[in-house]
């Protein structure tokens, strides 16, 4: 049994421990906005918030989270479902292009601008480049993560 | 075969060409052609309403739109989303020809369907002279080519070809049908003629009484109307919606978790099983004996399954799976190609080259007298280039999830191809394929990948065996390893200049060629002799058509060798294209644009320098500009500028998205996309030794639009891929001198 708090709430779950985070959260606890990409750490798809800080969940033993905060995709949202600054600049940009990555992308975007609210393009590239987009929309999410740091204006949007 | 029912036989060879009709885009008469072909004959909604609009108040007006009683207009969309924004934009053409309120439109993927077979593009590239057909004969020949493509499975995305095929000629005459539908009723009901009734924001109007009513009050009446197929459309002056940045309708969900893709299918009342599979390391190879004795004691493990042509573990949850197959040793049999390494691979290219020698092998395309004018030539380059087998590696891995009862079969996938993977399963299951359901969401990439429908026919035979649900995944290592690859090639070009360094001869030979069939062809330069020859040679991985197909290929052997010539006559390579492009306006005038924009010329600090490449593929001109830094020693990208004519441009942001997208996707292959074989099978396997570009080597890219006015529009998904690469050697002989005449890049300077 493995017992963590899960998007702010706490949950116990079956799992063998050595589980990947990755696979308790989609397969058992039916939050499929993580994303399986590679499995070894290699592409971030996976990445969720463990204790606040970006971790690859493929190859993050779900022991590791007992007791501890985890946070997907799905609990970065306000209460009532409001879209951090990341998500709307992530719409702003039309950064998306299939979407597989982009849950991940926004984690670790979500975790460096909470832990550097003003970063450089060196900082964006230290944060950003384990998370790899087969798309290439690497300059919109750069744009983005500047548009979530108030350091240029959102492209304007046509109605 | 000789059991093909004469069906089958038809879609065998009509798989083909529907294939080529998409990806081979190239020969398609174009996308301008304003003409109403796209809606189907008798229109059936009647057999279509409880298919996709069984909703509460929903009413079917025709095929593609349906109006439900909040007055919400929902596209009903053929082609699958997978991040390239077909979705939205077909159903920006339909509202904007419908004359709806955006804010109140929706889409929605069109089930996998004979109904929605996409006609257009099949008609298009089967007999384009149909497409101009007079307004009497166009439902005979409309109804005519909707069979055709429904025998052939002709439910297919790719070849930059959804926006001016299904949009242009069936999304776009899907709305103006069913507004003049809607007009027909109310002009009925208000007894007014229906020329005196205006339509805007979803609304009907006649001005002269006051009357007007939204379009869900007269739905139901409007699917009682007669279809017209040949409507008149809009002229571009009159559109609202086309032609703007529309936001993407499919963006909210991308970015807050709720996407659902293929991988997270979790079918209501299933209890759900998953398996991780083994294929053949080497094609064509089969299992010959397993020990699974350590897989069947690990935790969650129900089933292992040898089938032959691969095995699988079937377990609670899919890391169960993984884990458990890891541990099974395999042998396989032996396999009889002759190739065991690229050095092999690239030897039998060689040997079908030299048996070609200077004049051999089959003509692709010809003019003048190369072999002549190379003889007379002042000045000649004899060059040989390389490219490597490459995997598509979309984000979302492999999967599929089957439930097989006695009389059918329901699948969940992401699929580019849904009626053949529909096909693929029926025959693998022995099941008549009105049996066979395919399910489908949003597609993690597909890049040509999710053309084959191996891993529907596999998780068939999968659950099939064990009688319950199972949700098939492939890892990383299997996809990498075990799939479809863009081919490897070799080529070898010979240029003759004259003693001015005009290039007066062009001769190329290279052994793989799929679509499209223009793609090695130099033709916008107008070169007066010019031979283009296929000596054919067996390839060892299987082939699948990957993002631009053999531009992929021929855009980085062509613009590279057209960069040697200019360097060989000691010319600007920029103005030497632009010199050769005098009879080719819209080319020149992309050249001329991307010069400006990335103040071409300008002097530039040690290090560093810029190359140029120009390539027109699937109806779209692109150049690209590169600006490398190889003050390190090692290429690193500094500047990429890119400007392209497509025409007129649907969704302008959305074009521009895909084109850096595309520039990312061809630089990525240029800098380390590789495969190498040990022993017959693919060394590479997961994304630490198969590479991708990420974030902190990705510069800046400006994207610049021209509309050269009244020519068919061109596509955006894949134009963007060929310039890129050879645009980055031309850049890197520049600042280096030395010229890049294999891929990729990156292992030549490390």
């Amino acid at each position: 049994m493995a017992s963590f708090i899960l998007n702010g709430k706490p949950i116990s779950v079956d799992a063998d421990p050595a589980m990947p985070i990755l696979w308790v959260v989609r397969e058992k606890l039916g939050l499929s906005g993580t994303k399986f990409g590679c499995g070894i750490a290699q592409c971030g798809a996976c990445t969720v918030h463990l204790d606040g800080q970006p971790v690859r969940s493929c190859s993050t033993p779900v022991s590791q989270a007992e007791g501890r905060q985890v946070t997907t995709i799905e609990g970065i949202a306000g209460p009532e479902g409001e879209l951090t600054k990341v998500q709307e600049a992530w719409i702003s940009e039309q950064v998306p292009q299939c979407g597989y990555c982009q849950s991940g992308q926004i984690m670790s975007a979500t975790a460096l601008l909470r832990d550097n609210p003003n970063p450089t393009d060196a900082d964006i590239d230290a944060a950003m480049s384990g998370n790899i987009c087969r798309c290439g929309t690497y300059t919109r999410i750069r744009r983005a993560i500047k548009v979530a740091a108030g350091q240029v204006e959102p492209s304007t949007q046509e109605a | 075969m000789n059991d093909m029912t004469p069906e089958k036989k038809e879609r065998s060879k009509l798989a083909k060409w529907s294939r080529r009709g998409f990806i081979g885009a190239g020969v398609l008469a174009g996308g301008g052609l304003l003409i109403g072909i796209g809606v189907r004959p008798g229109n059936p909604i009647g057999a279509l309403a409880p298919k996709v609009a069984a909703g509460e108040g929903e009413q079917l007006i025709n095929s593609w739109v349906k109006i439900d009683m909040d007055n919400i207009v929902t596209a009903i969309v053929p082609h699958c989303e997978m991040g390239q924004g077909a979705h939205s934009v077909l159903a920006q053409m339909l509202a904007d020809e419908l004359d709806a309120a955006w804010d109140k439109v929706r889409v929605m993927q069109a089930p996998a369907d004979g109904s929605y077979v996409v006609t257009d593009t099949a008609r298009m590239f089967v007999a384009p002279f149909t497409m101009n057909a007079a307004d009497w004969i166009e439902p005979t020949w409309n109804g005519l080519f909707t069979q055709v493509a429904r025998l052939a499975d002709a439910m297919i995305t790719g070849g930059s070809s959804s926006i001016r095929t299904t949009g242009q000629h069936s999304m776009r005459v899907a709305g103006a049908a069913a507004r003049k539908m809607l007009i027909g009723a109310a002009a009925d009901a208000w007894g007014v003629p229906a020329a005196e009734i205006a339509t805007r924001d979803s609304t009907l109007f006649h001005e002269a009484s006051g009357k007007s009513a939204t379009y869900a009050e007269f739905a139901s009446a409007a699917a009682e109307q007669p279809m017209d197929q040949t409507p008149t459309l809009k002229t571009s002056d009159q559109y609202r919606l086309m032609g703007r940045s529309k936001p993407r309708t499919d963006i909210p969900c991308k970015v807050d978790g709720t996407a659902k893709f293929g991988m997270d299918a979790v079918p209501e009342g299933l209890d759900l099983s998953y398996a991780a599979v083994v294929r053949p390391p080497v094609p064509g190879t089969t299992v010959t004996s397993m020990d699974a004795s350590r897989a069947k004691a690990m935790s969650g493990v129900l089933q292992i399954l040898n089938m032959g042509d691969f095995v699988a573990v079937v377990a609670d949850s899919y890391w169960q799976a993984q884990q458990a197959i890891n541990t099974v040793k395999i042998d396989w049999s032996p396999s009889d190609s002759p190739i065991k390494t690229m050095e092999d691979q690239f030897a039998v290219f060689a040997k079908a080259l030299d048996e070609a020698g200077e004049t051999g092998g089959k003509e692709a395309a010809a003019k003048g007298n190369a072999q002549d004018a190379l003889g007379k030539a002042a000045k000649r380059i004899d060059a040989e280039y390389r490219a490597p087998y490459l995997a598509h590696s979309p984000m979302e891995p492999i999967n599929c999830t089957a439930h097989v009862t006695e009389s059918k079969c329901d699948i969940w996938a992401s699929t580019q191809v849904p009626l053949m993977a529909r096909s693929a399963v029926a025959d693998t299951l022995g099941l008549d394929k009105d049996a066979v359901s395919v399910h489908q969401d949003y597609l993690g990439g597909g890049f040509g990948r999710r053309l084959g429908s191996d891993e529907m026919a596999m998780a068939a035979r999968i659950a099939k065996t064990t009688g319950y649900p199972v949700k098939v995944v492939w890892s990383r290592e299997e996809d990498t390893q075990k799939a479809y690859y863009r081919c490897a090639d070799l080529c070898r070009m010979r240029a003759g200049l004259d003693a001015d360094g005009k290039l007066i001869a062009y001769d190329s030979v290279f052994t793989q060629r799929h679509d499209p069939a223009e793609a090695s062809v130099p033709a916008m330069y107008g070169i007066e002799n010019t031979s283009i020859r296929v000596a054919e040679a067996p390839l060892h991985l299987p082939f699948q058509a990957w993002r631009s197909v053999d531009h992929s290929q021929q855009g980085f052997f062509v613009e590279s060798f057209i960069d040697e010539a200019a360097h060989t006559a000691g010319q600007d390579p920029l103005e030497y294209r632009l010199a050769m492009l005098a009879d080719a306006s819209r080319h020149k005038a992309v050249l001329e644009k991307v010069a400006q924009i990335s103040n071409w010329g300008e002097t530039l600090p040690e290090g560093k320098a810029k190359g140029v490449a120009i390539v027109e593929s699937f109806g779209t001109i692109v150049a690209e500009v590169i600006e490398v830094d190889m003050t390190s020693g090692k290429p690193r990208l500094s500047n990429i500028w890119a400007v392209c004519d497509a025409g007129y441009v649907m969704n302008p942001d959305g074009f521009r998205n895909q084109i850096e997208g595309g520039i990312v996707f061809g630089l990525t292959a240029a800098m380390y996309g590789e495969l190498e074989l040990k022993d017959g099978a693919v060394v590479q396997s997961n994304f630490h030794d198969y590479k991708m570009l990420r974030m902190n080597e990705v510069p800046g890219i400006a994207v610049e639009l021209i509309n050269s006015g009244d020519v068919p529009i061109g596509g955006a998904g894949e134009p963007g891929l060929p310039p890129a690469a050879p645009a980055l050697a031309n850049a890197i002989f520049a600042a280096t001198g030395k010229r890049i005449r294999e891929l990729p890049i990156a292992k030549q300077f490390a």
